[in-house]
């Protein structure tokens, strides 16, 4: 096959991808908008002067980079964990077993659809948080290689679960009891200084920790954890899922007998 | 030439233990209409799917025009076209974005697949439907979606998987003349169909699998060579009230209508003589379509017997 032809096969799935999320906008994009406003105006507009100071910025400041990345990295496992389950429940993914795309397009092609649902979830919320917020930008490099690089690790996650997924619960028993719990506790609201020093070692087994702070240096310039560790984190777990799904792929676990 | 398919010891053993296929070879000719029977369960389906690689083989090999699909895995599939036996499309998408994506993951430039979805979904009869939520279309609509969706990428060899299972009689005829007509435009066909008449009306070769062993693999006219009896109904002239003794297989349907079933060897002029004989004329004179049936019966019996012994 030439590149043309893989070209044509990964633009023809991420098509598919955007126009099934945009065709159920009410369910895609809408409620993490709802979700993330109630945040603003709770948490930032009410809780947030009680507060005060959060590392020097409004509370209010402090917890939108958190909460727009916590959009991001809800929507972009969603997409794919629910679009290839889907996928392989109504057997509509034998389309692609047939055709001669090589797994590593398949894959490509699900986690650019879901890489676009959660970006563009990120800027309706970013949209919605300047009315409750001024944003500023430290570093727009940061920041734009952090929100592009998380929303390929949880694609990548949500293709997974979708591979195992045997049914429809499976696809919701690993955000609410694993990504939910590890998205709160990566420092959205708080700074990990605010925590004694055994929970602020437990902390950094969490690699969404790693994550909303870089995302937070990009607009604060402020984090609890080093940058460059951040990126060595978010790109190990990335090669390390691309692999582990490839793989998953090839041998054709749960979608070839 | 190069075969359009050739199986060689093709096996399948599932994770359960169950051996579908025990070492079947099989060559289907380029341009030829294959008929691939078999009853439930007999191995038709996963020798389809292995071909199509939605099913991995335990053992054997499979080429399609002269391409390993182990070894060259997209050259081989770029030529093959499916129709499984079960809905496998999106019930949310409509039949025309069905099509065009199928062309897609293909490598067939976008506006191409419009074109020729376009081409297909008129052809068999659903352009008015291009629109509908594929899952509001009727099951005879949704099997011609899946010829239409395997035809996009123009493969030299079409397999369809009962494509005709649950679809009405005018509908099948209309497919039937469908298939016919792109086997006489230069493409392979391989049906597997339960409908044997079907079998019998379009395909010029035939192999039978029985528990994942072929058991015959001939050309439908030597196969029906082999039929040792001859079945023909009968419409009668005058009406008879009742069935002739002297005349052995004679079975009167209604009193117009009779059946008579014959050996061979006997020929239709000794028939002729012998219905004479016994003053009753006949209007006119068929086959009784089944024929196939009965030999395929009597065939995975003998098999089942040799088995036995």
């Amino acid at each position: 096959m030439t590149f043309s032809v893989w070209w044509v096969a990964y633009y023809t799935i991420l098509r598919k991808e955007v126009t099934r999320f945009m065709r159920i906008w009410q369910q895609t994009l809408i409620p993490p908008v709802v979700t993330t406003s109630l945040y603003f105006v709770i948490f930032g507009n009410l809780i947030g002067p009680r507060i005060g100071q959060m590392e020097g910025h409004r509370y209010m400041d402090f917890i939108v980079p958190g909460l727009i990345l916590m959009s991001v990295i809800t929507n972009s496992y969603a997409n794919t964990s629910s679009s290839f389950f889907s996928a392989k429940f109504q057997k509509s993914i034998e389309e692609l077993l047939v055709s001669p795309t090589p797994n590593w397009v398949i894959l490509a092609g699900y986690v650019s659809g879901g890489v676009c649902r959660g970006i563009l979830v990120g800027l309706i919320v970013t949209g919605v948080s300047l009315v409750f917020s001024k944003l500023t930008i430290h570093n727009m490099t940061v920041m734009m290689t952090v929100i592009v690089l998380t929303a390929v690790l949880f694609a990548l996650a949500g293709f997974l679960n979708g591979m195992f997924a045997r049914k429809f619960d499976d696809i919701a028993i690993v955000p609410t009891f694993i990504l939910t719990p590890l998205t709160y506790l990566g420092g959205i609201f708080y700074s990990i200084k605010l925590l004694p020093d055994f929970w602020q070692l437990v902390s950094h087994f969490n690699p969404i920790l790693y994550m909303i702070n870089a995302f937070r240096y990009g607009f604060l310039g402020v984090s609890d954890i080093q940058l460059g560790w951040s990126y060595v984190i978010i790109l190990a777990f990335t090669v390390a899922l691309f692999r582990i799904n490839l793989v998953l792929l090839y041998r054709g676990y749960g979608i070839r007998t | 030439m190069q075969p359009a398919l050739e199986i060689q010891n093709l096996q399948k053993t599932y994770a359960s233990g169950h051996r579908a296929l025990d070492g079947i070879s099989l060559t289907v000719r380029q341009g030829d209409f294959f008929a691939l029977l078999g009853k439930n369960g007999a191995g038709k389906s996963t020798v389809i799917g292995i071909v199509s690689s939605l099913v991995n083989k335990s053992g054997g090999t499979v080429k399609l025009f002269g391409q390993n699909i182990d070894e060259n895995f997209a050259k081989a599939k770029s030529s093959l076209g499916i129709v499984p036996q079960e809905i496998n499309f999106s019930i949310f998408e409509t039949p025309f974005q069905i099509v065009v994506n199928q062309g897609g993951y293909f490598g067939i430039p976008r506006r191409t697949a419009m074109e020729r979805a376009e081409q297909y979904l008129t052809q068999l009869k659903l352009w008015d439907k291009k629109d509908v939520v594929s899952g509001d279309l009727s099951g005879g609509m949704k099997r011609r979606l899946m010829i239409a969706r395997a035809l996009v990428h123009r493969p030299k060899l079409l397999i369809l998987d009962e494509p005709t299972a649950g679809v009405d009689i005018e509908i099948r005829r209309s497919m039937w003349e469908f298939l016919k007509n792109i086997n006489n435009d230069g493409t392979t066909i391989i049906l597997t169909t339960h409908y044997l008449e079907e079998a019998e009306s379009l395909c010029r070769n035939i192999a039978i699998i029985d528990e994942g062993v072929l058991i015959e693999d001939t050309s439908m006219r030597s196969l029906l060579k082999k039929l040792a009896h001859e079945t023909y109904v009968l419409e009668l002239k005058a009406p008879l009230k009742v069935r002739p003794e002297e005349i052995p297989g004679f079975l009167l349907l209604d009193p117009m209508t009779a059946e008579i079933t014959i050996d061979k060897s006997v020929g239709i002029s000794k028939l002729f003589e012998t219905l004479e004989s016994a003053n009753i004329e006949v209007q006119s004179m068929r086959n009784k379509s089944n024929r196939l049936e009965q030999l395929f019966l009597e065939l995975v019996e003998n098999s089942r017997q040799q088995q036995i012994r």
